[in-house]
């Protein structure tokens, strides 16, 4: 048994870190945008691309997120003869479509919640559909989705520990193994620390673009 | 050949129909009141004038030109300029929230200018030329102080002042108002009455729809009774309310 000390310890949690890291940020600068896409097609006036976008986002919704990410992972080999060779690039991909479909519900709440009357002023004013969309319909949606947005993204980062079913060395996944191999149960502990600290930097972050866009009400 | 003529207007809303064959004209400087109680079809005959929503038949013209007719405009970009002889005064304002004063009323004629056929010279010109025009409204509108409040910082009388200059920068040949006072306490709706009398006397067309009486009988030239998605009587403000002809009206006006 080697007793490793609480520095080489720390070391070795934020050698995971570093990977929940990764896992984060690439899931959520691909999600946000691809959300967008999302939304477009289950706002879509044409009913079978509507049908078909909120069905898959019924199914993502409410099937487990480690369940996609074992699907993704295991599925392209069993059934097209196609193994993905990258643990964390079938991580990634199956988090940014979970959290795709998360972000443009939240999208469409905020777009159903401008008022009829904001779109109508700008059709009467001669503006097109797209500058009603981004001069006048965007912008008052943003206010309203930060508060939402945030708890995704808080939620995200905790999130990044299911990756460990697929053995990827995230956080959770080393301390397990310094758990195993040295016998001692406060790295595990210890790991609520990272997670506590990041989210804190995020609150921080967030509670920053609130107040930024808190310059008019409505 | 009267500035706006209106024939034969039909619109229905899942077999309930709302406008039955409304026709009626207008001359140039004129303000039209259309009253009647709710569900009679008058916000909808607006509507469909600045089309918001589409007329089912009938026909609109404006000084002889057809703008809505056999050859209802179909494009985006056709509804859009057709459109642009009207403009639109809301019952709810309808600001928009994120934007300062100035640049809720800058921002239509701002985006109409086409950067790609004109220089950056021509563009910044054009830009503060807007901006004068701007703020010249706002003054006319006892605004000058506001141009950098946002609507949330304003009175109700103050963001419908607001509105109609956002709608009068775009020079429309007929201004049109949807209930403008049915928001505001009755002591705003003075505020209101002021500016509508101010654009008479600058040879306005306007078309107000209300159902405030008192409101009505201070700003019209001409009134229009409706019930039912039907014009019952069409008249001057003194045959409308001193000499009410049919049932309707009759009620109508006892009950308001």
């Amino acid at each position: 048994m080697i007793l490793s000390s609480f520095s080489d310890i720390t070391y070795q949690l934020l050698e995971g870190f570093t990977v929940t890291l990764k896992i984060f940020f690439y899931s959520l600068i691909f999600s946000l945008p691809l959300g967008l896409v999302v939304v477009f097609g289950s706002l879509s006036k044409f009913k079978p691309l509507k049908v078909i976008i909120r069905t898959f986002i019924w199914i993502i919704r409410g099937t487990p997120l480690m369940l996609q990410v074992i699907v993704v992972f295991y599925g392209p080999g069993l059934w097209f003869n196609y193994p993905i060779k990258s643990r964390l690039n079938a991580v990634i991909v199956a988090f940014v479509i979970n959290y795709a479909c998360y972000f443009s519900e939240i999208y469409r709440s905020g777009i159903e919640s401008i008022p009829d009357g904001q779109k109508e002023a700008g059709q009467v004013l001669g503006m097109t559909k797209l500058q009603i969309l981004w001069q006048i319909i965007f912008p008052q949606v943003l206010k309203r989705i930060v508060p939402p947005i945030s708890n995704e993204v808080m939620t995200l980062v905790k999130d990044t520990a299911l990756a460990r079913v697929i053995a990827i060395s995230e956080l959770i996944m080393i301390a397990q193994e310094i758990v195993r191999i040295e016998g001692i149960l406060w790295p595990l502990f210890y790991t609520g620390v990272f997670y506590l600290l990041f989210n804190g930097l995020l609150t921080l972050l967030f509670a920053r673009i609130e107040k930024k866009l808190d310059y008019y009400r409505g | 050949m009267a500035y706006l003529t209106v024939t034969n207007i039909n619109k229905s809303f899942n077999n309930l129909k709302v406008l039955d064959n409304i026709s009626f004209s207008l001359e140039k400087g004129e303000t039209l009141v259309i009253i009647g109680s709710s569900g009679s079809g008058k916000t909808t005959l607006l509507r469909c004038l600045n089309f918001l929503e589409k007329v089912d038949s009938g026909s609109i013209q404006i000084e002889g030109k057809t703008i809505i007719g056999d050859n209802y405009p179909l494009t985006d970009k056709e509804i859009r300029s057709s459109r642009m002889n009207f403009g639109l005064v809301f019952q709810s304002f309808n600001l928009f929230p994120h934007y300062n004063i100035l640049k809720n009323i800058m921002l239509a004629p701002q985006l109409s200018l086409d950067k790609k056929t004109i220089t950056r010279e021509e563009y910044k010109q054009k830009l503060d030329q807007t901006k004068d025009e701007a703020l010249s409204l706002l003054e006319t509108m006892g605004l000058s102080d506001k141009i950098n409040a946002f609507p949330y910082q304003l009175s109700g009388g103050q963001q419908q002042r607001v509105a109609i200059a956002r709608a009068l920068i775009l020079k429309p040949k007929i201004l049109c108002f949807d209930e403008p006072t049915s928001a505001l306490d009755p002591a705003l709706t003075n505020e209101v009455v002021k500016v509508i009398n101010h654009l008479k006397t600058q040879n306005r067309t306007m078309i107000v729809v209300t159902h405030e009486m008192n409101f009505a009988s201070k700003i019209a030239d001409k009134v229009i009774f409706m019930a039912e998605g039907k014009i019952f009587e069409v008249g001057t403000p003194d045959d409308i309310f001193n000499n009410p002809r049919s049932q309707k009206l009759i009620s109508f006006l006892k009950n308001n």
